[in-house]
């Protein structure tokens, strides 16, 4: 994974609520079997409006998607992380996410930024009257920056330097093998298993 | 102080936990697809790492997959790609798998319990949100991303933030024609889409007890739409009965048994939210909007978002009726359906199928829709032929096909038009989530059948 320390971009204001992993990509997008090339398919359905936010010149270049609240839920489908991160994006900010998308993004390095509804307006606001607002999301000090505008937000320190060291996660889990080698061995002989088939 | 069900399976799983980072949490079994497994395959190969537990990993093709001629080669290459892919990474990590045409292909969360896989006080994971399902027999169980599902295969665990615990109780007696859809679409309306953000959620109360083995796997499978990634329910002597014979049930069942009858919260255990249901007053339920959260009773009307008092829901359901086609202040069972699904993870399974059934017995679907009933798994297919059910829903005018996701999330050909409207036993109403520009309208399979019936949204006491 890259590592995130920080990242300055333009912002993107999707004012909706409940932007849910299929409209992020519709199922149909789902069949390939890579990691890439997922752009097309990111928010499928609306990018037909011409008035579609993606749509709309200024915000072309944007890399900081700031969305409603409970910004992906549904379906846990990776494939929504990463065709926004194939389209560009590096952050999304919302007031709240749905369970298995954070956890998606921050295993695949977008992030993910919470901050008050009240916070995610006044970004709308900014973008909207200055499309081209430069946008920092900085995770070394925690805070969303905007011109004379600063933000905390709160990650704990765990996920935040897995990011900024850009750790993979299985690597850090096999240190442990030991510890999994001796939990197995104490599992109890009832616990089902898949293998040899039982009919 | 006690413990509540999820913390006692939780703190039974711990491999490794340390100050300020998540609790490395053993897995017991993984169930695989093809939609969301082959990145994690990849990733595998590319590092040089292996399947840790084949042996506690099962796969099926499920969401993809054709309902119909499933013999004939699949006619979409890059869905046959994708299977192609599971079937063979599967044969390359020695995964077991069952097939299109095999007789325990299904839905993953349909084959898992059949197979008595799926057992009490077990950690289960998915590369899908619905894997919630499982924790209808008290089993911690939810969606993973694909990331996480390399995880689990390379290690057999899951780093894990210990989530908050709510508990949902449901006291009272269901009034005939109110099923386990209906109580847990109630449960989302109430609560919200997010509600359930952080939670496991225990389900609770005599409602839920009363519930068969099925009916619990539908309140926990929709967990998710509430917001929690799992839902689960204490074991019981229905729990024990409905794993007891099947093929993969505990060798030792005393042993198994002794140790699953010790799960359940503690008196004294602490939820950090606890809320309650009449289950006397609810109603068969139907969603209206475009998240599962948006529901009402069937015998109300469409809202009018004037009468929303927060911005927020009020501008999403502006946005919903809009992409709904409907007016405020029509009567639901007003509302003309052009196709009824039976089907899905919720509701595919064979108490689904004999309630429908039950209710189109004799009867002939409406000429202005179409219904398609399609069972969780080759399993129940087979049960309910045995039971003459096909030519219930045959001799109805209904399309009998095979197992699968299907329409539940239109990935394969069976999928709603531009503005067609369903009633679906489904989970999801998102937009497009059946078929670009399809409206859906989630319903208990009862509804589903009354409704296929009068052709709009009615009851089985409508008839």
């Amino acid at each position: 994974m890259e590592k995130f320390i920080s990242h300055t971009g333009t912002g993107v204001p999707l004012r909706r609520s409940n932007v849910d992993t299929d409209q992020i990509i519709p199922a149909v997008y789902l069949k390939r079997v890579t990691r890439s090339g997922f752009e097309d398919g990111l928010f499928a359905a609306w990018r037909n409006d011409p008035e579609f936010v993606l749509n709309q010149s200024q915000y072309k270049s944007g890399t900081v998607l700031v969305a409603g609240p409970e910004f992906g839920t549904g379906s846990s489908r990776e494939h929504a992380v990463w065709a926004l991160q194939n389209y560009g994006f590096k952050a999304v900010i919302s007031s709240r996410f749905a369970d298995i998308f954070r956890g998606n993004s921050l295993k695949g390095g977008l992030l993910t930024v919470i901050l008050p509804q009240e916070s995610v307006e006044a970004l709308w606001v900014a973008i909207e009257k200055d499309p081209t607002t430069q946008i920092k999301v900085d995770l070394d000090s925690r805070t969303v920056s905007y011109g004379s505008t600063s933000v905390a937000f709160e990650l704990d320190d765990y996920t935040r330097w897995r990011l900024m060291e850009g750790l993979d996660d299985i690597g850090l889990t096999l240190k442990q093998t030991d510890a999994i080698d001796s939990f197995e061995a104490k599992r109890p002989d009832y616990k089902p298993k898949t293998l040899p088939i039982r009919i | 102080m006690g413990k509540t069900l999820a913390e006692k399976i939780w703190d039974d799983h711990i491999v490794r936990s340390a100050a300020g980072e998540p609790d490395l949490l053993y897995i017991d079994l993984q169930l695989i697809h093809e939609v969301t497994s082959a990145q994690a395959f990849d990733g595998l190969r590319l590092a040089g790492r292996k399947v840790r537990r084949p042996d506690l990993t099962i796969a099926t093709e499920d969401h993809n997959t054709p309902t119909l001629d499933i013999l004939k080669p699949i006619a979409d290459p890059v869905s046959k790609l994708q299977i192609d892919t599971l079937r063979n990474n599967a044969k390359e990590f020695g995964i077991r798998i069952h097939s299109l045409g095999d007789a325990d292909q299904g839905v993953v969360h349909v084959v898992g319990p059949q197979l008595g896989i799926t057992q009490p006080g077990m950690t289960i994971v998915c590369g899908d949100s619905h894997t919630s399902t499982h924790g209808a027999f008290g089993a911690i169980a939810f969606g993973i991303g694909t990331s996480e599902v390399e995880h689990v295969l390379a290690t057999q665990t899951l780093p894990s933030n210990r989530p908050k615990m709510m508990a949902i109780n449901v006291e009272g007696k269901l009034k005939t024609g109110v099923t386990s859809k209906d109580i847990i679409l109630a449960i989302i309306a109430q609560i919200g889409t997010g509600g359930g953000q952080g939670y496991i959620i225990e389900y609770r109360g005599s409602a839920i007890r009363d519930l068969s083995m099925e009916g619990r796997m539908t309140v926990c499978n929709m967990s998710i739409e509430a917001g929690a990634r799992a839902g689960l329910i204490a074991p019981d002597q229905k729990t024990f009965d409905y794993i007891k014979g099947k093929p993969h049930a505990p060798e030792d069942f005393a042993t198994a048994q002794s140790y699953w009858q010790t799960l359940f919260s503690d008196s004294d255990a602490k939820f950090d939210l606890e809320i309650t249901l009449d289950a006397d007053k609810l109603e068969p339920f139907v969603t209206w909007g475009t998240n599962p959260g948006q529901g009402l009773p069937l015998n109300g009307s469409v809202p009018n978002p004037a009468d929303i008092k927060d911005a927020e829901a009020r501008g999403a359901a502006e946005r919903a009726l809009e992409y709904m086609g409907l007016t405020a202040g029509t009567p639901l069972k007003k509302i003309a359906i052009d196709t009824v699904f039976l089907g899905s993870c919720t509701n595919g399974r064979i108490e689904d199928l004999r309630a429908a059934a039950s209710v189109l017995e004799g009867k002939k679907i409406a000429s202005t829709l179409r219904m398609l009933v399609v069972p969780g798994s080759e399993r129940v297919r087979q049960q309910a032929m045995k039971e003459g059910l096909d030519k219930v829903f045959l001799d109805a005018g209904a399309e009998w096909r095979n197992a699968g996701c299907s329409m539940c999330l239109g990935m394969n050909p069976d999928q709603l038009a531009v503005g067609e409207r369903s009633a679906s036993t489904s989970n999801r109403n998102f937009e497009g989530r059946q078929g670009k520009g399809g409206r859906t309208h989630l319903v208990s399979p009862l509804v589903a059948a009354a409704t296929a019936i009068r052709g709009t949204l009615s009851s089985p006491a409508d008839l």
